[in-house]
């Protein structure tokens, strides 16, 4: 069923689909909607949860890990500063295995404050063990959340998921959102029922230090535990499609690269407007294409390397950078091409940072670039308004 | 023998473990563990405790436990308070935080506070070994005045530490919580009567064991239960109850010892009386155990019971 909503209220019918045992939250713009809306299910008694209103994200994450060992489906959300806050438990939870499911509204980090949207907060938690996967548009954010949960529980994974969505740009858009209908979603995700948990029948020790004859180890299957999720993401998405008649393929999904010569690579909300684009280019006669970056951590080194073979050349917009050296994802695209002999030329741009709008103009620039070898100026930060700035680039 | 072995309390902290000789923490968990039973889950916030007890691939702990971070345990025991109730197993257990001086009254306080605030069903006992103990003696927000350690050393310039202890158990009772208690490692009995108090209480209760540490505060291990009495004895640790707000059941100190007692066996007190001016601080100190009882009216008259063991 199709309904018209909001982002956030897409988010909270989908948490509420999944059945949580326990949510813990604190506040935070632009995640505020997705919590309020679930406070709501559960004032009306249209959700059975335990909704812990703690008094910051750290704890709303250190609540989720003392839930879920104790065997309890656990949701939170959150975004930027609040994301930031939660940096140590992010590492704390993955290395203890715990499959906890967040979404992020994806937001800019302070300073300066700024409300709005890029991916610098998500991108910051890369190394933090966690799954990330970013959602093109609101009804893929609300099945990928119980996809997630999936993922996560997986007996093969172990490991926490976060589900990536712009903030404003998708929390806050009233759009026509796929409804999930409970009985299949009951189908398609039983009850979290984990082999070990904190229990006085049976009891274990949780968290527990390594030395270095153990530790290694430890990191060793945390690490494969992602790299199997390179496989299993898509199963899991394949099986939701044949339930749910909504296949997001896998880690990446290619759009019109068949033959294309000039492909941009993009993650979240700013891919539709990417599409547009490419359909625009292609009706000129440019052999354009797209590719969405859907599963961020693991990262898809095959799945590009696939995608990009034979390209020309290939654009990368990051809504983030690594200070003093380059957008996050450019740096991942090139790595992963670097064993191949004949590897397009790739171009970084930095773009859409804290809110900046990046419109259809912005790629056609992005492709000129591509398409006619330019040196990009001003360190790839492709959208700079130079005429506020105080000095000239060097 | 056999019926010995019979009387003899179920160590749900098994022997192995690789606390100091002498440890008064690691006494403390023990004797907390023999007053809750197997039925509990234990939170264990990052330090001594933790780290001596739970070296991969081997585990001291006969109960369920878990040990997340330094300053999270009461947010940790939070959710699987929540995650009982939620899973309908409330009946399973109680839950309890161990977290040391450090994880409580410094950085895990906002936790704490958001924890007793909600008004988990949680029981959190602070053992209280005045000092950073695990890193190596650093000075905490629970270090007592003048006591020199490696953040608050003795010098020139300094006497040691140069402020008095954060009364923890005040601010915990300031949340309006059912159950705050002060006990001692130095009377078991003591500690095991406000132990099951504690978990009996349905919601929040807040404990602070006095633990005395014979490496960091310098006194022979064999010292551990002696060095714990002085501490109350003197009136430098105050042992007492705070029920729905009321302070209750405050122990008496029928003969108070000088603190000279207490200070001149411990290695982080040596200084005062080696120092010019030492002997005016503790006179200071003198000043505050003597407030102290006078504070929480444990001067007991002639007559009146003993400390009790």
């Amino acid at each position: 069923m199709r309904a018209i909503i909001e982002g956030s209220r897409a988010i909270a019918l989908a948490v509420k689909a999944a059945r949580p045992n326990v949510v813990a939250a604190y506040p935070i713009t632009p995640q505020t909607h997705i919590v309020e809306d679930i406070s709501q299910l559960i004032a009306d008694g249209d959700l059975d949860a335990q909704y812990v209103k703690v008094e910051s994200e750290h704890s709303a994450m250190s609540v989720c890990l003392g839930a879920s060992a104790t065997g309890a489906r656990t949701y939170t959300a959150t975004t930027s500063q609040g994301l930031a806050l939660m940096h140590e438990v992010l590492f704390n939870a993955a290395g203890m295995r715990l499959p906890i499911v967040m979404t992020v509204a994806n937001r800019a980090l302070s300073a300066p404050l700024s409300i709005w949207n890029d991916h610098q907060d998500s991108i910051s938690e890369r190394d933090s063990g966690w799954i990330q996967i970013y959602a093109e548009d609101n009804t893929e954010a609300s099945d990928l959340t119980i996809q997630a949960y999936r993922i996560a529980e997986d007996s093969r994974i172990q490991v926490p998921v976060m589900v990536c969505m712009d903030g404003y740009t998708l929390t806050h858009t009233y759009e026509p959102v796929e409804l999930l209908e409970q009985d299949l979603v009951d189908d398609f995700l039983p009850p979290y029922r984990p082999a070990d948990f904190l229990n006085v029948n049976d009891p274990k020790s949780f968290g527990m230090f390594a030395d270095p004859n153990y530790y290694t180890e430890f990191r060793y299957q945390n690490h494969r535990a992602l790299e199997a999720a390179k496989a299993v993401i898509p199963q899991i998405s394949s099986e939701f499609g044949e339930v749910f008649d909504r296949d997001y393929g896998g880690l990446i999904e290619e759009y019109r690269c068949d033959d294309a010569e000039y492909v941009l690579i993009a993650m979240g909300s700013v891919v539709g407007t990417l599409k547009d684009t490419v359909d625009d280019l292609r009706d000129d006669g440019v052999r354009a294409g797209a590719i969405k970056l859907r599963s961020y951590r693991p990262f898809p080194v095959d799945e590009i390397r696939s995608a990009l073979a034979g390209l020309e050349a290939v654009g990368i917009l990051d809504k983030n950078i690594s200070l003093g050296f380059e957008g996050a994802l450019f740096t991942d695209v090139k790595a992963s091409l670097y064993h191949d002999d004949n590897a397009p030329k790739a171009f970084g741009f930095i773009a859409g940072l804290g809110g900046r709008d990046i419109p259809k103009r912005m790629f056609v620039k992005m492709f000129d670039c591509i398409r006619e070898d330019k040196k990009i100026s001003n360190s790839g930060f492709f959208d700079l308004n130079t005429q506020i700035l105080d000095f000239q680039e060097v | 023998m056999q019926a010995q072995e019979a009387e003899r309390p179920i160590d749900l902290l098994a022997s192995g473990h690789r606390a100091c000789a002498g440890c008064g923490a690691a006494l403390t968990i023990q004797a907390i563990l023999r007053a809750t039973g197997a039925n509990v889950f234990v939170a264990n916030s990052t330090g001594c405790m933790e780290i001596i007890s739970s070296q991969y691939p081997q585990s001291a702990w006969k109960v369920p436990w878990i040990h997340s971070l330094f300053e999270n345990a009461a947010a940790v025991a939070s959710g699987i308070e929540v995650a009982l109730k939620a899973l309908g197993r409330d009946d399973e257990g109680k839950v309890v935080v161990i977290a040391g001086d450090g994880g409580t009254v410094d950085i895990g306080m906002q936790a704490i506070s958001g924890m007793l605030e909600r008004g988990h069903d949680v029981c959190y006992i602070c053992y209280d070994n005045e000092a950073y103990m695990n890193t190596g003696n650093q000075r905490s927000g629970s270090t007592p005045f003048d006591a020199s350690t490696t953040t608050s050393p003795f010098g020139k310039k300094s006497f040691g530490n140069d402020r008095p202890k954060k009364n923890m158990p005040a601010i915990a009772a300031a949340h309006g919580i059912a159950y705050v208690a002060t006990t001692s490692v130095g009377y078991p009995r003591d500690l095991a009567k406000k132990v099951q108090k504690g978990i009996a209480v349905r919601g929040p209760a807040y404990l602070q064991i006095h633990a005395p540490c014979n490496v960091g505060w310098g006194f022979d291990s064999a010292k551990t239960i002696e060095i714990a009495r002085l501490a109350v004895e003197t009136g430098l640790w105050m042992m007492y109850e705070i029920v729905d707000g009321e302070l209750v059941n405050v122990m008496k100190v029928p003969r108070q010892q000088p603190v000279e007692e207490y200070l001149k066996q411990q290695r982080r007190f040596a200084h005062l009386f080696k120092m010019p001016g030492g002997e005016a601080q503790i006179k200071l100190i003198q000043d505050a155990a003597n407030y102290n009882l006078e504070r929480y009216k444990a001067v007991s008259p002639v007559g009146t019971r003993e400390i009790q063991t």
